[in-house]
């Protein structure tokens, strides 16, 4: 019964966000303004419904109710509570019902707390986010039903894919898809702005703390993803550039693009018909995101089943969104007037770089991505694009962007300085010089390349620092003075450098664990001792038993430095018992400078075991990049004036005024 | 970037609907290539002449005591059945194992088993362990006998008319969908004297 | 600064970029396209080289074996062709004989393929459609050899 509800729910919600989606519309364009309310109530219910299917969902999988076709085919009662809820959306029905469950939120939310929006436009806003619901809520209810009951009921679950019942994955998903449709605010509000043919800073204003606050949820969603990777496919890598990753990642990069041109749109009313050809390309690399993991148009080795059938449906939802938006961008957008102008050398002109980069690089990912599809259909040979591929063409366009992200905060609006603001980062310069020659005299001069990326993320560090302490006047004024502006700067000057610090961090680890990660591939018997950097591994052999759903196999490892006990490292080969399926739980332990990384492989038979040790420099730092890069957006979203979110005009004071940036 | 009449039309602003459209087109043929999806040589031809010993040691199945015999070509005339090719070290066919014991608890359809590769001891374990739903069995130890039925990779499930004839095959462990609207409708449609689909 | 002067301070950098990245992309794409090739396919034409490559195919029954080291052989095979496969390192969780696999490495000019990755899908579902269409190639080819 408690299923029949959650299916009638969301057929309720179907209904709702049709509403949604034509009333207001309608009445906006009447200028009928009781027309235009329906939106806000209909966001609120249509999010209400929603909610109520999902935690039906929720509810069968807890109580392992074997009588809905999908929790017996993605859950067992023996299943740990925590992967029973993590697999409501460990497989397709469940995924995309929290795909609308996040749509839907992000809709209520801006109903709420849109309240200062000009009528008009909230009620534009509300109805494209209605219309985005009503095609994917009708793609659930047609191809994707997650209440099908079975007739008669299975006894038992067919289990969770076992690599998916890990803890780093099992809020993997919640995380992206925040990131990913949470960018459809962004694009709500372009096409929102599109039919009302009016963009100006009060429209930046409200974008970026959406945008912001989606692109925070994706830097943590992908991060976790690849932290996931990392420990469980026992590979000792983090990033694959596999179709699937790419699929996420490509949103990122242009969402990263977004929030740095909407700065300009605010602050100096230009850039604007790009800023609104970003918002649709940011969520519609989201929605083709989607329809390239769902489809399995490509193949992946995260794809997990897929259906054709519901890819043509998905690719129907993309042509009528995209198709749609950018007919309407065509159409509307020259008539987009243009606001002030700038020299190549400014804030703007840096900006201006800092797109063309990205979705530059963004192009390259992209080709890479589909290229083999293009080939694939054109007939010919079979091919995939790998790693090198990326690396070559992704790292040398975004390397620049990371050289200019510490120049361009220092120059002006309009007319920068660019060699004043050069000579005042001679600081950065003595950082770049010290770390170069110091990583070649200790790690040799086979690694200069290395040694340059992390003169890179020593610049960027050492950068960032500069320009806040310029900012601060540290050093320069009073201590008095230096607290009145530390308060007084604006918290989005905070998340700017919090988060372009996040980027040195990440460069650091990147650079580290991929230029001087050794690896040792070896068959051990009980006793051996096998030797890794400066570590001894002595394995001591491996022993079996039972988990809560599967057997594993445990190798003991005693890691030792110099004589020094370090750790004990128990690897895991585990047999799921549903499935019989085998996985790798590889024992890491970390410190924050590096990680040890050991896989137990096969046994030979006779008493010896293929064994994998990683030594990864840095390797936490990755993650902890991403962390601060997150952190630094969530500072920058709890500004005052994106909270608040009407242009307000600032008061004329020499510091807030003139450097009030992001 | 910026223009300044009204009324302005900018073929450049045509760009990103152009390119989009190219990508569309792309992902529409890409949709029809799935190579998942293998056409089977076999389908519509008599099954290859065959005849499989039991497999020893096999647990009795629903609505059948005593022991579980072999399979040869001449047991499929009479009445549709359903070929299920496993093996105990096939970790997929455990995942449709499930909807073949509800498929023979709940319906007079034979399901008969080719067990494909396997050691006979591993097989009759694993069909004590998990429940055995075929009625025959035929034991092909080495394999030659999937190769005559075009088997790529276990489990396969073909569906076998009453004259003998292959009529309908899924690679793959069968899922939920593929029982649904596949295999059952081909079932039913030809004991009702129709074709397959 | 005139609406005209930067709009051409626009248009070059946006020229340069995108001329620096198609190089980019052509030089990559050169290097680093990994074509894929079946068992057969390789008997046929023989390709042996520096170029990585992918195959893929099924593991045949029997074929895999350990020499003590950290070295494992095996055979992929369409049911047409067999390939030696030598490969160093820790298998993935899904290899089994019997089922498909997709490996990248080298052809050596004794007819063995150095593999320095094995690829097996997450997915518990099948098998990696290259093998697929690696062994419908092979099964389309018997087809019409029969005929």
């Amino acid at each position: 019964m408690i299923v029949e509800i959650g299916h009638f729910a969301l057929v309720l919600a179907l209904c709702v966000s049709l509403v949604q989606g034509t009333l207001p519309l309608i009445g906006a364009a009447r200028g009928d303004l009781a027309w235009m309310e329906t939106a806000r109530p209909s966001a609120v219910v249509q999010f209400g419904l929603v909610a109520l299917a999902f935690l039906t969902l929720f509810h069968a999988f807890i109580y392992s109710d074997f009588s809905v076709a999908l929790v017996a085919s993605h859950s067992h009662s023996l299943q740990p509570t925590i992967y029973k809820i993590s697999a409501v959306w460990g497989n397709h029905e469940g995924s995309m019902v929290l795909w609308v469950f996040i749509l839907a939120l992000f809709g209520a939310a801006i109903a709420i707390f849109g309240g200062n929006l000009p009528a008009s436009l909230r009620s534009r806003v509300l109805a494209v986010q209605g219309l985005v619901g009503f095609g994917f809520l009708l793609f659930i209810i047609v191809t994707s039903n997650p209440f099908l009951r079975l007739d008669p009921p299975a006894l038992e679950g067919a289990n969770l894919n076992p690599l998916l019942q890990d803890p780093g994955l099992a809020f993997h998903p919640p995380f992206l898809y925040l990131g990913y449709v949470g960018f459809s605010t962004a694009f709500s509000f372009a096409v929102a702005a599109l039919i009302e043919g009016r963009v100006d800073p009060a429209w930046a204003r409200w974008v970026r703390p959406w945008t912001l606050a989606a692109w925070c949820a994706l830097t943590v969603g992908i991060a976790m993803g690849s932290w996931w990777a990392y420990y469980e496919l026992g590979w000792g890598g983090w990033w694959f550039w596999d179709p699937v990753e790419n699929a996420s990642f490509m949103p990122w990069i242009v969402g990263t693009a977004l929030l740095h041109t909407a700065i300009v749109v605010e602050k100096r009313d230009s850039m604007k018909t790009w800023t609104i050809l970003l918002s649709i390309l940011t969520f519609s690399l989201s929605l083709i995101g989607t329809f390239l993991v769902r489809s399995g148009v490509l193949t992946s080795v995260h794809a997990f089943a897929t259906d054709p059938g519901r890819g043509l449906f998905i690719l129907m939802l993309l042509v009528v969104a995209i198709g749609g938006s950018l007919t309407l961008y065509a159409w509307r957008a020259p008539m987009l007037k243009g606001g002030g102008l700038f020299a190549p050398i400014s804030r703007e002109g840096a900006l201006v770089l800092n797109n063309l980069l990205l979705t530059t690089a963004f192009a390259t990912v992209f080709l890479g991505t589909l290229y083999p599809l293009f080939l694939d259909v054109l007939g010919g040979s079979k091919v995939s694009v790998g790693p090198p591929y990326f690396n070559a063409t992704f790292l040398p366009l975004t390397t620049p962007v990371a050289v200019a992200m510490v120049v361009g905060p220092m120059l002006a609006w309009k007319r920068g300085d660019l060699a004043g603001a050069l000579q005042r980062l001679w600081l950065a310069f003595v950082a770049v010089a010290v770390t170069v020659v110091g990583t070649i005299i200790v790690m040799g001069d086979k690694s200069i390349l290395a040694a340059l990326a992390m003169g890179l993320a020593a610049w960027v560090a050492v950068g960032v620092a500069v320009e806040l302490a310029e900012r601060l006047r540290l050093f320069r004024a009073p201590l008095g003075e230096v607290w009145r502006r530390a308060r007084q700067l604006p918290r989005a000057s905070y998340g700017m450098s919090i988060a372009h610090f996040g980027v040195a961090v990440f460069i650091a680890g990147v650079t580290a664990s991929s230029a001087w990660r050794v690896e040792v591939i070896a068959t051990a018997r009980p006793g051996d001792t096998l030797t890794l950097a400066d570590y001894d591994f002595r394995f001591l052999g491996v022993r079996g038993g039972d988990g809560p759903n599967y057997s594993y196999d445990r190798g003991f490892f005693e890691v030792s430095r110099q004589g020094q006990p370090v750790a004990l490292m128990t690897p895991e080969k585990r047999a799921y018992i549903v499935q019989s399926q085998p996985t790798t739980e590889a024992a890491i332990h970390t410190t924050f400078f590096s990680d040890l990384y050991a896989v137990l492989g096969d046994a030979d038979g006779s008493g010896s075991w293929t064994v994998r040790l990683y030594y990864n420099p840095l390797v936490p730092w990755i993650w902890i990049g991403c962390v601060i890069m997150a952190a630094g957006g969530m500072v920058s979203l709890s500004d005052r004036r994106l909270r608040i979110g009407v242009p307000v005009r600032r008061r004329r004071e020499p510091v807030a005024a003139a450097e009030a940036t992001a | 970037m910026s223009t300044p009449g009204p009324s302005s039309f900018r073929p450049i602003f045509l760009l990103p609907l152009v390119v989009f459209a190219a990508v569309a087109v792309y992902f529409l043929f890409g949709l029809q290539l799935d190579s998942r999806k293998l056409p089977s040589a076999l389908i519509g031809l008599p099954t290859p002449a065959f005849a499989l010993p039991p497999l020893a040691g096999a647990p009795p199945a629903p609505g059948v005591s005593g022991t579980i015999p072999g399979l040869a070509a001449e047991d499929f005339k009479g009445q549709v059945s359903l070929v299920n090719v496993f093996a105990s070290w096939c970790g997929p066919c455990l995942v449709e194992h499930p909807f073949f014991m509800r498929l023979a608890e709940t319906t007079p359809i034979p399901i008969v088993a080719i067990n494909y590769k396997d050691k006979p001891e591993n097989a009759a374990a694993w069909l004590r362990r998990f429940g055995n739903p075929y009625r025959r069995i035929g034991a092909d130890e080495d394999g030659r006998v999937g190769i005559d039925w075009g088997v790529y990779g276990v489990p396969e499930t073909f569906v076998v008319d009453g004259q003998g004839t292959i009529r309908f095959k899924h690679v793959g462990p069968v899922t939920e969908a593929a029982m649904r609207d596949d295999i059952l409708p081909c079932i039913e449609n030809l004991r009702n004297g129709r074709d397959c689909s | 600064m005139t609406r005209k002067r930067r709009r051409l301070y626009v248009v070059v950098l946006c020229m340069t970029a995108l001329f620096s990245a198609a190089a980019l992309v052509l030089t990559a794409f050169e290097d680093n396209l990994v074509f894929f090739y079946s068992p057969s396919d390789l008997a046929t034409k023989g390709l042996a080289g520096e170029r990585r490559i992918r195959i893929g195919g099924l593991v045949e029954e029997g074929s895999v074996l350990r020499d003590g080291s950290t070295t494992i052989r095996f055979r992929v095979t369409d049911l047409q062709t067999a390939l030696p496969v030598v490969f160093n390192g820790i298998l993935p969780d899904l290899f089994r004989e019997g089922q498909g696999v997709v490996a990248e490495g080298r052809m050596g000019p004794n007819g063995v393929f150095t593999a320095t990755e094995v690829l097996a899908k997450h997915d518990e579902n099948y098998m990696p459609p290259e093998v697929a269409e690696a062994l419908k190639k092979a099964g389309h080819w018997q087809d019409g050899m029969a005929k």
